[in-house]
């Protein structure tokens, strides 16, 4: 049986998940379940000029960057024409990174005409019902090179992903980023972090992290195989979300001293009672270093 | 008796030593008040009392439950209309004054017998936990007021103070009868200087 034919586009795109995707340690084992087209970056047997010619065939398309309806030109060639043409013949389509999916970083130039591949923010843009059936979204900025290999071999072995109302795997997108963070303790006795880069205390209070109503694996299956953006310290910017970029990131908006945003799906009322009772204890533990050197 | 009735009625029974117990509290003072006073003005045995409370530091401390949360349901009816700011302001100042005046020893208890003996409440009502019906009420009411920009941002215990001690100094100053007026002359300027205080 000959392998299925991988196609990665690209559209308005900075080759972020590109180039992350090349960080993955099996990159050529799993790349070798496919014959690979087109990449931006890796070398294969065609040409830009073949693909933009429709000389090649394609059964699954990766697409990368944000859209517009369009103007914007590749080699003189509208490429949202050229992508449009393999999207209907590919059986699998997958959105990698915010922009492709939802807009992302370039849709703040121009916040009307740019979008993601079917999506516009949450809203379904007028290609959603062509490609819905064959549509997977990897939102992300950059995407984890894991969660792109993970659809590649479910893809590759012929398995069923479930997907949400996006369009995203639940098995990656289930999950907040808050869940599996090390800091989870402080988070619940509500202590925050007094610095970046210490490894005491939870950046949600002070420091503007998102993770507890972004939705993304980052600290189930850690970046690098290592760590994870929390867990060194630093706050989740929530690029996995619709919304992605907010601004004001690192600091945390808040009504006098409630947070404006409430973790996922939890009612405020119920939030607070919570934070109410956790703040009337002060546990040493919590107050002290994790790990204390002899000097 | 169904188990059902039987437990509405001790419910009932409940509520009711609750009550009786916050009046004596608040005007007999905590120490000089026994268990056997409260069982006395219930009609009730000392030992059936006990079967309800098991000490009078555990009945202190769930009056203060209590009145929070009836104090708390009664905030959450005001933050869950539309009214501006302004006029919540206004409906909590005249729930507070109304509830001095008509249930005066339930602020009582708060300002003479939470307030001031601590030691009987430190294990088990530390911090907000047994005051949280009430705060968690005041905290939406505020963050509602700056989400919707009629309240200006600041810290939390800054604008709580002023709210709250504020009223709490006048429910004092009637109880040691001080107050020229009834207290419900008080509202309107009352409300109106809250707002000009906390608004943005
Ligand atoms: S730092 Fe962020 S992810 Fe970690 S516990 Fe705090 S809120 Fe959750
Ligand atoms: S931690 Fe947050 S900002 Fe960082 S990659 Fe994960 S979802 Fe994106």
């Amino acid at each position: 049986m000959s392998k299925p034919k991988l196609l990665w586009l690209q559209s308005i795109s900075c080759n972020g998940n590109a180039h992350s995707f090349l960080n993955h340690p099996e990159l050529f084992s799993i790349l070798a379940h496919f014959e690979l087209i087109y990449h931006p970056i890796l070398e294969t047997n065609y040409s830009l000029e073949d693909i933009i010619k429709k000389r090649v065939e394609c059964n699954v398309l990766i697409l990368e960057g944000s859209f517009v309806q369009e103007g914007f030109l590749k080699a003189g060639v509208e490429v949202s024409s050229v992508i449009e043409y393999y999207a209907k013949r590919a059986k699998d389509i997958i959105t990698v990174g915010t922009c492709a999916t939802f807009g992302g970083i370039f849709k703040q130039k121009e916040p009307d005409k740019i979008s993601g591949f079917a999506f516009d923010i949450e809203e379904k843009t007028t290609r959603y019902e062509a490609y819905a059936s064959k549509l997977i979204s990897l939102p992300g900025c950059p995407i984890h090179p894991r969660w792109l290999s993970f659809v590649l071999l479910m893809i590759a072995n012929g398995k069923k992903l479930e997907i949400d109302r996006l369009h995203r795997p639940v098995e990656l997108y289930g999950y907040t980023v808050h869940m599996g963070c090390t800091r989870n303790e402080y988070f619940e006795w509500k202590v925050d972090a007094k610095n970046f880069g210490l490894k005491e205390g939870c950046l949600f209070y002070e420091q503007g992290c998102q993770a507890p109503f972004t939705r993304g694996s980052c600290n189930k299956i850690l970046w690098n195989d290592t760590s994870s953006k929390t867990r060194v310290g630093t706050p989740c910017f929530g690029c996995t979300e619709a919304t992605f970029p907010q601004s004001s990131l690192f600091f945390t908006k808040t009504n006098m001293g409630i947070p404006a945003k409430m973790p996922l799906g939890v009612p405020r009322r119920a939030y607070l009672t919570l934070t109410g009772v956790t703040k009337s204890f002060k546990i040493k533990r919590f107050s002290q270093r994790l790990l204390e050197y002899d000097e | 008796m169904s188990i059902l009735k039987i437990a509405e009625k001790k419910a009932l029974k409940r509520e009711s030593i609750i009550q009786t117990a916050l009046q004596l509290f608040a005007s007999q003072g905590f120490h000089k008040t026994t268990i056997p006073d409260i069982a006395k003005k219930l009609k009730m045995s000392v030992g059936n009392l006990y079967n309800y409370f098991a000490s009078k530091d555990i009945l202190a401390k769930e009056i203060i439950k209590y009145t929070s949360e009836s104090l708390g349901t009664k905030i959450r009816e005001v933050n869950d209309t539309d009214a501006s700011s302004e006029e919540k302001i206004h409906q909590i100042v005249t729930l507070y004054f109304t509830m001095a005046k008509e249930k005066p020893e339930m602020i009582e208890y708060f300002l003479r017998v939470y307030l001031s003996n601590r030691e009987v409440f430190n294990d088990g009502c530390e911090g907000m936990i047994c005051v949280s019906g009430f705060i968690t009420e005041i905290m939406i009411f505020f963050d509602d007021g700056v989400s919707s920009g009629e309240l200006r941002d600041q810290d939390f215990f800054s604008a709580f103070g002023l709210f709250m001690g504020y009223l709490g100094g006048m429910v004092f100053l009637k109880g040691e009868d001080v107050l020229p007026q009834e207290i419900e002359f008080y509202i309107d300027d009352i409300s109106r200087n809250i707002y000009n205080a906390l608004k943005a």
